[in-house]
């Protein structure tokens, strides 16, 4: 069983789109959103929720108005500035905790937060793993840890061959929670200097990991000047190109639709989607 | 006035409209630009700024004194964030799940437990073309970006229009950078992701209470349901960008959208008017 993490650095490369034809190109395996905060694929993939998990994790202070002596320790201690008139923002509460240790009249406990929700799923294409964040919580890296390690156990019990997951934007940790321990990453990034930037940081997160990684141009007819200096970069970290994938309006009207966009367009952009899963599972499996 | 400039989504333009924003109003007011998507900061490709200073961010991790430590287990216990283990021999730390809370090195019976910076990023400040800049860097491999989004906001002036750029998604990093503003900006485009990332950047913004508005860009790219999703919910589209390839190609080159085509200005300013006028209500609504 091989995992394959697809990720950008910047939003909008076309993680999602890729992804979701991957779904539809892929036989034996289980897909998951690790986007947990903005997920998407459950748009191209139409899943029916099969199991829905309450996801409790973090804990906020709160304080007792009858026991509080406005002594104000807990202010001062407090490094997130989460506590203002005695009272707690819950926003601002990391969980650490460390107001409910010192209280002198132990006025503070600490309450667990229903932080979100996560979903085993069928769709035509298999099984499908994903989450939803709750608006404005925390601990998004334990959340799609979480998601990844039930992708796995479907993987085994099973016996697929691919976990493909579906990654977030950015580099932190969320990100980093869901390349750690994985086979592969695929970096989808476009020929803006943004997105050149983007994926320069990406690409030394996953050499940082000791993940390999490939990379897939997208709209790469947008820019062919910055589309080349990509592929010069990447030539001299000994990165492989794996797919340029042309600009389309199809990509957009098949996610109108609903569609992945193989599964939609039989033209350019699915021919080089269908390639790049060949040459993906060739690296997964070489 | 604090401007923020949120999505949900990725790659929808919040930093198109953030960095055109402050350079049509740099000719009417004090402007600065902080960029708070500290993991993939943009808004420094297209401002090109001098950078005048930068500092090290850093987080207080613990340090143990073997000497003292009689390893009583109570730091582990109190860390909400499995970043120490104590065994019978060895205080284990793991700086790297450590959020510098200070638990564990007041309540050390021993006072064994000191704190040392562990640093994790970095921030610069400096100016480019008329306007204040800044931003945040969460170095490679660091996975906590909000202590650097705090640290970019210690720099926000209170003068002028500050305009902050903020990072996709709805979770800590982007409340952190949210949170104190006195607008925010959805930019969103009219396809089924960007609806349902918009949706959740809608309640996010509510749950703190701010008021919000909206750009759509790539008008014309997709379908009607984003356009009708905001007719319906009483948020106003103060700005509309069409699907273009000049745009685009601008964009792509790191060219700010009203350096590459400066007709955009006004459109930017009457943005900035709306925003001002519902602003402004608001603050006479709360006075009331």
């Amino acid at each position: 069983m091989k995992e394959v993490v697809i990720l950008s650095g910047k939003g909008g490369t076309g993680k999602t789109s890729i992804v979701g034809s991957f779904a539809a190109l892929a036989q034996s395996k289980v897909l998951a959103d690790c986007d947990v905060d903005a997920a998407d694929l459950h748009l191209l993939l139409s899943p029916s929720i099969k199991q829905e998990n309450e996801f409790w994790s973090g804990q906020v202070a709160f304080i007792d108005e009858e026991k509080c002596t406005q002594c104000g320790l807990c202010q001062d201690i407090c490094r997130f500035d989460a506590i203002d008139d005695f009272k707690v923002d819950p926003i601002s509460c990391e969980g650490c905790g460390f107001c409910s240790h010192i209280c002198p009249v132990e006025a503070i406990t600490m309450k667990e937060s229903l932080s979100g929700h996560w979903f085993i799923s069928d769709t035509k294409y298999g099984h499908l793993v994903h989450a939803r964040l709750g608006i404005a919580q925390e601990n998004s890296g334990k959340l799609v840890a979480l998601v990844r390690q039930h992708a796995k156990e479907i993987a085994e019990r099973d016996g697929l061959d691919y976990i493909i997951s579906d990654g977030p934007p950015g580099i932190g940790c969320p990100v980093i929670s869901s390349l750690s321990g994985a086979n592969l990453a695929l970096l989808v990034t476009e020929p803006t200097l943004s997105g050149i930037h983007d994926l320069e940081r990406v690409l030394d997160v996953c050499h940082h990991f000791g993940i390999p990684a490939l990379v897939c141009v997208n709209k790469y007819d947008l820019n062919e000047d910055n589309t080349r200096q990509i592929e010069d970069y990447c030539l001299n970290l000994g990165v492989e190109v794996a797919a340029r994938v042309p600009f389309d309006n199809v990509v957009t009207e098949a996610l109108v639709q609903g569609l992945p966009v193989v599964e939609y367009s039989q033209g350019e952009v699915t021919q080089e989607i269908e390639s790049l899963w060949q040459t993906l599972t060739e690296a997964l499996n070489g | 006035m604090i401007i923020s400039v949120a999505s949900g989504k990725g790659g929808t333009g919040k930093t198109l409209v953030a960095t055109s924003l402050a350079l049509s109003l740099k000719e009417r007011d004090n402007v600065q630009l902080l960029d708070c998507d500290v993991e993939e900061p943009n808004d420094h490709v297209f401002m090109k700024p001098t950078i005048t200073r930068s500092e090290a961010v850093s987080i207080p991790v613990p340090s143990v004194d073997e000497e003292k430590c009689t390893h009583c287990g109570k730091c582990g216990e109190v860390c909400a964030y499995n970043a120490i283990a104590v065994t019978k021999q060895k205080v284990l730390i793991f700086p790297e799940l450590c959020h510098g809370c200070g638990a564990c090195s007041y309540l050390c019976p021993e006072k064994a437990i000191s704190e040392a910076a562990n640093e994790i990023g970095v921030i610069e400040i400096g100016y480019a073309d008329g306007v204040d800049f800044g931003h945040g860097k969460l170095d490679i491999g660091q996975a906590m970006a909000p202590p650097i989004i705090r640290q970019v906001k210690e720099h926000a002036s209170h003068e002028g229009t500050v305009i902050i750029d903020i990072s996709p998604g709805t979770s800590c990093p982007v409340v952190e950078a949210i949170k104190g503003s006195d607008f925010c900006l959805l930019v969103t485009e009219p396809t089924p992701f960007g609806l349902n990332d918009l949706v959740l950047a809608v309640e996010t913004v509510r749950q703190l209470d701010i008021p919000c508005g909206i750009v759509l860009n790539r008008a014309g790219v997709g379908d009607e349901k984003t356009e009708e999703y905001c007719r319906e919910g009483n948020l106003p589209i103060l700005l509309t960008i069409p699907l273009d390839t000049e745009i685009a190609s601008f964009y792509s080159r790191g060219i700010p959208l009203v350096e590459g085509l400066p007709q955009w200005k006004s459109s930017f300013l009457e943005l900035f008017d709306k925003i001002k006028e519902i602003v402004n209500e608001r603050s006479s609504d709360t006075e009331r």
